[in-house]
């Protein structure tokens, strides 16, 4: 999974290779200066030249300003690597969505995927950010610390051989222990903020049914659970804190005795310079590995979201293009030969079952059925959303699967029952059909969905903007402007989900009269509740429990079909007399 | 996003070499004083006696950081004296209980650091607990107004970033400013002991520190604030995009959607790699500027040393190397104490914006209710005196106390009227004129009209979520001003378009209308709302668990669930707005039928745009701009030829 995520890097690889570097030669650098200036100290204490004093003083400084400037570099490529990375990931993830199928996207949901767009991919972008910088920072300052702790205290260094260890296991130790516990209480904290949701987007319900009461207390006893839960976690990595300040001062008392020891009895050239020294790299050394075991606590939280993350770009893509794929589409007939289908592999039940079924180009086919009844699911095989599971579906003659998938969706427009505007000018949103139609031809497919009336109305006419999700029109208005949109591609074969249910039964009409006078040669297919909107239809599918129950036209099914019968007297009992 | 509490890092206020420098500086933010009292006010009601002992721990454990500079002096006088006669012997008796008394006082220190951690953890959490629940009780009391003008994320973000915030502020931020301080202050007392000229030239270098970091945060908090803009922007156009994929799919937009998500994409990399840059560079920056100091300091020490200068200090030590070294060690403490300290003014300023949001919940004017007048279960004896009872009779009575002391009892019918009644949302928009509704008891009346006609907004006034302006409204005789909230809302059923379940089994969802019904009668009410056929065909049946707002069903299994749980609550006066809208018209009739036996001879209240749903009404007012235009059945309706007639016909379209 990382590896697939550090492919990512790409065009950033300098940077991200500058940035190792420089934080090396700072590392470096750092662990010289305590070393030069345990030779200043020594040397005032010598009491040597004036000069000489400065000579060591400038080299200190020398070195400091080169540390800055390796410093001050990693710190700038790392920035660019790391934002440079997390644009990549952004990049790579949503490349790889705009791949997907409706299979894919009904398995991550959008929500689902949004989170992993945005808070998942920031965590990725932390956690490599970390491990170019941090995580090669702290080992190597380890390393060189350790390493010139013992050549220049000698004895004195001694006391990390054990410190060290110590640290090291206590620190893990916590780590382990604090890991699962935060784990499974960020798991209910994320609950019970969804509880919280729940509450706040349900407050006409809960106060409709005077529930207030009742949640503060349901509340109450959850809140208290993760209180106890997060407070048990974070005792336990509240250990850090003393762990290390016991190491440190372990250290500073071994030091100070052995050190002095060492100085007065003359041994091995050591001197208070030396000493001082000694407690800076032990601070060093402590430190360098706190840092690697929060390191290592933030790197395992991020795991999840790398995981989440890698999810999305493992995916493979349901539904690709065939190779030699065919480039055009015959004509609108459809047929359907033996079809069924489910949703997923595991399913134990077919969506869809026995369907054979036969469209003749240019004609209308009505489809009604009750809720669940797999009406749309019927539709949605026509531009190939999914894959039959048995049989085969053919447009044009020529099996769905074998058409380019841009040829074939390009044919068969589809005007989704959950549809959607975006943000832009109402053109903008109408050339999503066809990016190069003319403003007449937009205009002309706005009077045939019956929308040019009202886009005129509106001060900005066509060009109006659409608030995000389409707040700006009403759900009459929005369906006839999908309808707009979906006309503009020309296609052989149009598709309308409960398109117009929101539009009032006269416009409804005038929008089915224009389908039959413009386009003739069109196959529309069209799934209503509204019996009149498929009344005047060549045929009629009655839909129920995944398969066809009934087909015929009107005349037909009022004779044949109860449930037609039942249903249009329903929707018309009382009107027919003042009719 | 909630990973807060691995943030916390080693030791707070930090006593190494190691500047993070992570975050942005504020660029001429303040602190909240005010805030941080409250905050700290309420810290110390929440916890009286752990606070203050926190407190004092914290002030040990700094103290006791604060200490090596003087012995290592005195140690390094020693060595001085013995260094010539190289007797060991003879120095470790001066030196060794010296270094023991440290030890000691270290021991000491590190119990009061084990204290204050663990009560820390205790604190913080406790205190964020006790905050979360008064957030989310003084929420519910809330007016459904405030739900209705605030966007349900800003409220959520409440109990996530500001609580995160504020997780960051106690258990952080305040504990390590309250340790840096107390560090700074003991140091520069040490220094000044040891020496006023070398800490005249220390504090130059601290100030020279504070002017970098405070320039180069500036431009970082800039580059932050931009970074996070277009973050959103990023994040709305993910969002947009993701929730539209199918219909990218169905136009085959994929290309042009990558084209754009590009351009967004590279800007927000842009901003986000200057903030960071400077972020990142500002670590080392002042790191080294510690190393130059340091550097600065030990010379200026050599020198005076060596010109033999007169030194002036508290303790009127002279100079010697014993001054220096700690002098030394005590330059990486302060630079790195005062480099923590700024580091923390971000996140108290941030923290104090949370808490302040928070507050500002719970500060909301909760929802007022004067009514006294309640309802209880009722006994109606022969003669037709109401007795209060405890058990559930099935039939109900307001008891209603008067001003003189007496007490009556009306029998609950379900007559609501409104008269003339006036209302507006804000106060300069009417929404209602001059309404007049007359439902009887027993009647269902509908509601039909264009969207923002003022149909729900009828029944919003109704139920009380929102008082009207002018004009009365009558229950069963009393005005509903009179009645407690929670007692007319109980004997209102409500079921909405926008139904929401609650996470748990359908179940449990069904038994929020009573909480005390039994699973016989909660699968009656389901079976009413002819909601058992699909109920009982989920994997699990009534055990099935709903999440997500019931994510797993349809919109109309949805509403036949709404429908169900408020079936099991058997209210006299039922209101149904858009309840059937996503649900076919053959269930719609099922579920009707269910209805019609449930609601007889109680009063409801319907609204729908689709006419089949109304038709069968007592009345159907038509509703128009906020005022009703047209009322009367179906047939007379009809016969009007008015704008129901129109309506029916299809000339008028209705949303």
């Amino acid at each position: 999974m990382l590896k697939r995520l550090l492919k990512c890097v790409r065009e950033f690889k300098t940077p991200t290779i500058l940035t190792l570097v420089f934080i090396v030669g700072e590392v470096i650098i750092e662990t010289f200066i305590p070393y030069t200036t345990a030779n200043l100290v020594n040397q005032i204490k010598a009491g040597v030249e004036l000069s000489q004093l400065f000579k060591t003083g400038l080299l200190i400084f020398g070195m400091a300003c080169l540390s800055l400037c390796c410093g001050g570099i990693s710190g700038f490529t790392s920035a660019k690597a790391g934002a440079g990375f997390a644009r990549n990931v952004r990049h790579d993830v949503f490349y790889k969505v705009q791949s997907y199928s409706f299979e894919n996207i009904d398995k991550f949901s959008s929500s689902s995927l949004v989170t992993r767009m945005t808070t998942d991919i920031g965590n990725v972008q932390m956690a490599f950010m970390m491990l170019i910088r941090i995580a090669v920072r702290s080992p190597l300052m380890l390393v060189f610390s350790i390493i010139m702790a013992f050549r220049m205290g000698g004895l004195m260094a001694m006391s990390f051989v054990v410190i060290i260890p110590v640290l090291a296991c206590g620190l893990f130790l916590i780590s382990r222990k604090a890991m699962p516990a935060f784990r499974s209480v960020f798991r209910k904290y994320d609950r019970l903020n969804e509880t919280i949701e729940e509450n706040i987007r349900g407050m006409r319900v809960v106060k409709g049914f005077s529930r207030e009461e009742y949640e503060k207390e349901k509340f109450g006893t959850a809140a208290e659970d993760i209180c106890t839960d997060f407070t048990r976690a974070e005792r336990i990595v509240a250990l850090n804190s003393p762990l290390m300040q016991l190491c440190l001062y372990s250290n500073m008392v071994f030091v100070l005795l052995m050190g002095s020891k060492l100085i007065i009895t003359g041994q091995s050239g050591i001197d208070v310079g030396q000493l001082s020294a000694m407690l800076t790299y032990g601070m060093q050394i402590l430190m360098s590995l706190m840092t690697l075991s929060m390191i290592y606590v933030m790197l395992t939280i991020s795991s999840e979201s790398i995981k989440r993350v890698g999810e999305v770009l493992d995916e493979v893509p349901a539904l690709t293009s065939p190779e030699n794929a065919i480039t055009e589409v015959k004509d609108g007939s459809i047929q359907f030969t033996d079809v069924n289908f489910k949703y997923s592999e595991k399913a134990k039940k077919f969506a869809l079952w026995d369907i054979d079924l036969t469209i003749p180009s240019g004609a209308t086919v009505g489809i009604i059925g009750g809720t669940g009844s797999s009406k749309s699911t019927l539709v949605q095989l026509i531009p190939r959303l999914y894959d039959v599971t048995e049989g085969s579906v053919k447009v044009g003659g020529v099996d769905v699967r074998e058409y380019d998938l841009d040829t074939l969706r390009g044919a068969v427009a589809m005007v989704l029952q959950k549809n959607q505007l975006f943000s832009g000018t109402i053109k903008e949103n109408l050339r999503w059909g066809n990016p190069d139609a003319t403003d007449e031809e937009l205009v002309e497919a706005c009077k045939l969905a019956q929308a040019d009336e009202f886009v005129t109305s509106f001060p900005d006419g066509y060009d109006t903007m659409i608030e995000q999700g389409g707040t700006n029109v009403s759900g009459g208005q929005k369906q006839r402007l999908c309808i707009a949109r979906a006309l503009v591609k020309k296609p052989k074969i149009l598709i309308l989900d409960d398109s117009t249910s929101a539009v009032d039964t006269r416009t409804d009409a005038l929008i089915r009269a224009g389908f039959k006078t413009y386009i003739p040669e069109t196959t529309k297919i069209i799934i209503a509740q509204r019996i009149a909107s498929v009344m005047e239809a060549d045929m009629i599918l009655v839909m129920e429990n995944g398969r066809i129950a009934q087909m015929g036209t009107h005349d037909e099914l009022m004779q044949s079909s109860e449930i037609y019968r039942e249903v249009y007297e329903q929707q018309t009992n009382g009107g027919e007399d003042d009719e | 996003m909630n990973k807060g509490p691995m943030k916390g890092g080693p030791t707070p206020g930090g006593k190494g070499p190691m500047p993070g420098g992570k975050g942005p500086m504020p660029g001429g933010r303040k602190i909240d004083f005010g805030m941080l009292k409250r905050v700290l006010k309420m810290l110390f009601e929440f916890y009286p006696v752990l606070v203050p002992v926190a407190i004092v721990c914290i002030l040990i454990s700094a103290a006791a950081s604060a200490l090596p500079p003087i012995f290592m002096q005195k140690v390094i006088a020693a060595i001085e004296t013995w260094q010539k006669s190289g007797d060991w012997v003879g120095a470790s008796k001066e030196i060794v209980p010296k270094v023991l008394t440290l030890g000691g006082m270290y021991c000491f220190s590190i119990v009061a650091v084990v204290l204050h951690t663990q009560l820390m953890a205790i604190i913080t959490q406790g205190f964020l607990s006790k905050m979360r629940c008064r957030m989310f009780d003084g929420m519910q009391n809330l007016p459904i107004k405030y739900f209705d003008t605030n966007k349900h994320g800003d409220i959520m973000s409440h109990y996530t970033n500001d609580i995160d915030t504020l997780r960051q502020l106690i258990s952080q931020s305040i504990p390590s400013v309250l340790q840096s301080c107390a560090i700074i202050a003991c140091v520069m007392g040490i220094m000044l002991y040891f020496s006023v000229w070398m800490t005249l030239v220390l504090l130059l270098g601290v100030v020279a520190m504070i002017l970098v970091s405070g320039r180069i945060g500036g431009g970082s908090a800039k580059y932050f604030i931009r970074q996070q803009k277009a973050m959103g922007r990023t994040e709305g156009y993910v969002q947009e995009m993701m929730n539209g994929q199918k219909v990218v799919k169905v136009f085959c937009h994929e290309e042009q959607s990558k084209a754009d998500f590009d351009k967004i994409n590279d800007a927000l990399y842009e901003d986000s790699f200057r903030a960071h840059a400077y972020a990142n560079m500002l670590g080392p920056i002042i790191a080294n500027i510690g190393n130059v100091l340091y550097a600065l300091v030990a010379l200026v020490g050599g020198v005076f040393l060596l010109t033999g200068a007169k030194n002036l200090s508290i303790s009127g030590m002279a100079f010697s190397i014993s001054i220096v070294i700690p002098f030394l060690n005590m330059t990486k403490q302060f630079t790195g104490n005062v480099n923590g300290l700024s580091q923390q003014i971000n996140s108290i300023v941030m923290g104090l914006a949370g808490a302040g949001r928070i507050l500002g919940l719970m500060d909301e004017q909760p929802e007022t209710d004067d009514g006294y007048v309640t309802l209880v279960n009722a006994k109606v004896a022969e003669d037709g005196t109401i007795t209060e009872t405890t058990e559930r009779t099935g039939t109900w009575a307001w008891k209603h106390p008067h001003s003189d002391g007496t007490l009556t009892y009306t029998l609950l019918s379900g007559d609501v009227r409104l008269n003339q009644v006036d209302f507006g949302y804000v106060e300069d928009k009417q929404v209602l004129y001059d309404v007049s509704v007359y439902a009887e008891p027993g009647q269902k009346v509908a509601f039909v009209g264009a969207t923002g006609a003022g149909k729900t907004t009828i029944t919003n006034l109704i139920n009380r979520f929102y008082d009207i302006a002018d004009g009365k409204i009558r229950y069963d005789g009393i005005n509903i001003n009179k009645i407690k909230k929670d007692d007319l809302r109980r004997s209102l059923g409500i079921v909405l378009q926008e139904t929401n379940l609650f996470t748990g089994t359908v179940m449990e969802n069904i038994r929020y209308g009573r909480l005390d019904a039994t699973n016989e009668e909660c699968i009656e009410a389901a079976k009413l709302a002819g909601a058992d056929d699909f109920i009982t065909r989920l994997p699990g049946g009534y055990d099935t668990e709903l999440t997500g707002n019931g994510a797993n069903l349809s919109q109309g299994q949805r509403q036949l669930i709404a429908i169900a749980r408020a079936a099991v609550a058997d209210p006299p006066v039922m209101i149904l707005d858009e309840a059937t809208s996503s649900i076919d018209t053959r269930t719609e009739a099922i579920v009707q039928r269910g209805m019609d036996k449930l609601m007889e001879g109680r009063t409801v209240f319907v609204i729908a745009h689709r006419l089949s749903t109304v038709m069968n009404s007592d009345v159907i007012m038509v509703l128009d701009k906020g005022r009703i235009i047209e009322r009367g059945s179906h047939e007379e309706l009809i016969a009007m030829k008015g704008t129901y007639y129109q309506l029916y016909t299809g000339a008028f379209e209705l949303e």
